[in-house]
């Protein structure tokens, strides 16, 4: 019984919940990247370097502010800092709809110039972001590291594994489920959150009906930097924040918001879940994992590892290309992408 | 609202000539409608039935004619402008938000009024009671006959005074088609002009007030329901005998 508990605890710490924190963070930009598709009906590529912007902008702002020597206690000061860097993202996602997006609206460009066209904003953003910050590895996180240790947990449990919950992963969960709760109750309940689904699923009909498509645009692009902001500063905060990872993060979110049915945001909630679940499942090692369960004194000779964690954006690719073939509406009738 | 009224009718179109970019579609049409009665415009394929009632509520640019509405000319407005002077239209297809449930759809509807619309959706639950019953079910869901009633309902949101309805039994089976003539009756009882584009062309007639044959563009004969259907030349040639 307490070798199941272990092999429980065991998969908990090292599975269910870097899993559950980084599906969390998927969710966010996934639901970005879905809401702009809807309402814009492209695939917005340079969602990931706007993540990374807006990562960049709190950063900077959180060093200010810790050498003012503000500080939130056992919370990140980040969280102080997210206003500024959200509100930079919000900045740079309507600029760049100013300078590059209205343009092509205006022409009844098809939906691919769009799509070349944010390719060309993502390096716009790309080279920006290397430009102030630079290339490399940035830390960020401070305040309390644990909301309890391995050793903690053990003392309490009596058993030989450990679970550790970091302060980071329980801030990403907690955040990014206020937020997935408010963005729900804004799109089902007020005026606004109604049309823009509307546009999304009628553009025609919702024209006819009066919503101001230039109002809608500008909410969705106000939504989706700030989701996207929050994401990257809770995959910062998690992880570490480097723009090639953060720029690495669109395949991942892609593949959710496709697997959930792209337009749908409760689809790239879910696919964001699924994505990451399937990530880290497939490229942990069960050695210790099959030990607690199998026969005593018996060690598999590998380490039951399917994937080498180096691999594990072809985790991400294969339910891409899975769902497009198969299913190409996704889980939740999105649009065809 | 009816300051500006004279007697006339409620919405007009005169010498509408238009096309979509290219060649002229419309050469000269004049169709008018006045309160409460139920204009039925039919005619062969490609005679310009939807195109004229496109150029009547702004979705098609008009080369030459002024269309009015109360004797105003609005000739100039955008559709949604229309919406706002007192306009609805229902189109023939994608006249649903699919993903959204039946009550959102008839909120879409009123979505440009900044009054209350909960006693404009009681009464368009009231004419059509099966959309209370499935007002959380999502309108893509329904059958085709009742998807027709929400994008009526949806349209009725705005309580329109001239409500334009592109083919509404298209695709639905004669008892549907039956039912959706009835309500719209109800419907023209309750004041305002109602304008449609019939394929079904004898069921629609029946029902009309008056109704204009077009073909190639032009109009062909006019006049009464009865009288359209008792003239034996439109009999012959667009109502098939």
């Amino acid at each position: 019984m307490t070798d199941i508990l272990n092999a429980l605890v065991l998969f908990m710490n090292f599975v269910g919940v870097p899993a559950l924190a980084y599906g969390s963070q998927l969710a966010l930009g996934a639901l970005g990247v879905t809401l702009i598709f809807g309402v814009l009906r492209f695939a917005f590529f340079a969602h990931g370097d706007l993540m990374a912007f807006g990562t960049m902008v709190t950063i900077l702002a959180t060093w200010g502010l810790q050498a003012m020597g503000v500080s939130l206690g056992v919370l990140p000061t980040a969280l102080l800092a997210l206003p500024f860097g959200a509100a930079a993202a919000v900045l740079a996602a309507l600029s760049a709809d100013k300078a590059v997006f209205a343009f092509y609206r205006k022409q009844r460009a098809k939906p691919v110039v769009f799509f070349i066209a944010s390719v060309g904003v993502m390096f716009v953003l790309n080279g920006l972001v290397r430009i102030i910050i630079g290339p490399d590895d940035q830390r960020f996180a401070d305040g309390g590291r644990f909301l309890f240790k391995v050793g903690e947990f053990r003392d309490w449990s009596g058993l030989s594994e450990g679970l550790a919950i970091r302060t980071t992963q329980a801030l990403t969960v907690v955040a990014a489920l206020i937020v997935m709760v408010a963005l729900f109750r804004f799109l089902e309940r007020t005026k606004m959150g109604k049309a823009m689904r509307a546009y999304s699923d009628n553009e025609d009909l919702a024209l006819l009906s009066g919503v101001d498509p230039a109002r809608v645009v500008r909410w969705t692009w106000v939504i989706a930097a700030v989701l996207a902001t929050l994401a990257g500063v809770l995959y910062g905060l998690d992880k570490s924040f480097k723009p090639f990872t953060y720029f690495q993060l669109l395949l991942p979110i892609f593949a959710a918001a496709i697997l959930g049915g792209i337009g749908s945001p409760k689809g790239a909630v879910v696919g964001a879940y699924i994505v990451a679940f399937s990530e880290v499942m497939v490229t942990y090692a069960y050695r210790k994992f099959a030990m607690y369960l199998g026969p005593q004194d018996w060690a598999p000779e590998g380490l039951l590892q399917l994937l080498s964690t180096e691999y594990k954006f072809s985790v991400s690719f294969l339910i891409l290309v899975a769902v497009l073939v198969t299913r190409p509406t996704g889980l939740f009738k999105g649009k065809v992408f | 609202m009816s300051g500006q009224d004279t007697g006339g009718p409620l919405l007009s179109g005169r010498g509408m000539i238009g096309g979509y970019g290219g060649a002229d579609i419309l050469h000269g049409v004049n169709i008018e409608a006045h309160a409460g009665e139920i204009v039925v415009i039919v005619g062969p394929n490609g005679a310009g039935k939807s195109t004229a009632m496109k150029a009547l509520f702004g979705m098609m640019p008009l080369r030459e004619g002024r269309v009015t509405l109360r004797g105003a000319d609005i000739t100039a407005l955008s559709p949604q402008d229309r919406v706002k002077a007192g306009m609805g239209f229902v189109p023939q297809t994608g006249n649903v938000f699919a993903s959204m449930s039946v009550e959102e759809n008839l909120e879409m509807g009123g979505f440009l009024r900044e009054d209350d619309v909960s006693e404009t959706m009681e009464m368009v639950f009231s004419l059509f009671p099966i959309l209370k019953e499935k007002r959380r079910q999502p309108a893509g869901e329904l059958s085709g006959g009742q998807r027709q009633q929400v994008a009526v309902g949806r349209a009725l949101m705005t309580r329109p005074e001239a409500l334009m309805l592109d083919e509404p039994t298209a695709g639905v089976s004669p008892i549907v088609m039956d039912e959706l003539f009835d309500k719209i009756l109800d419907i023209a009882a309750t004041g305002p002009a109602i304008l449609m584009v019939e394929q079904n062309a004898r069921q629609a007639l029946n029902i009309a007030d008056r109704g204009y044959v077009l073909a190639q563009g032009e109009n062909r004969y006019e006049g009464t329901g009865a009288d359209l259907m008792a003239d034996p030349e439109v009999r012959r040639s667009f109502l098939g005998g």
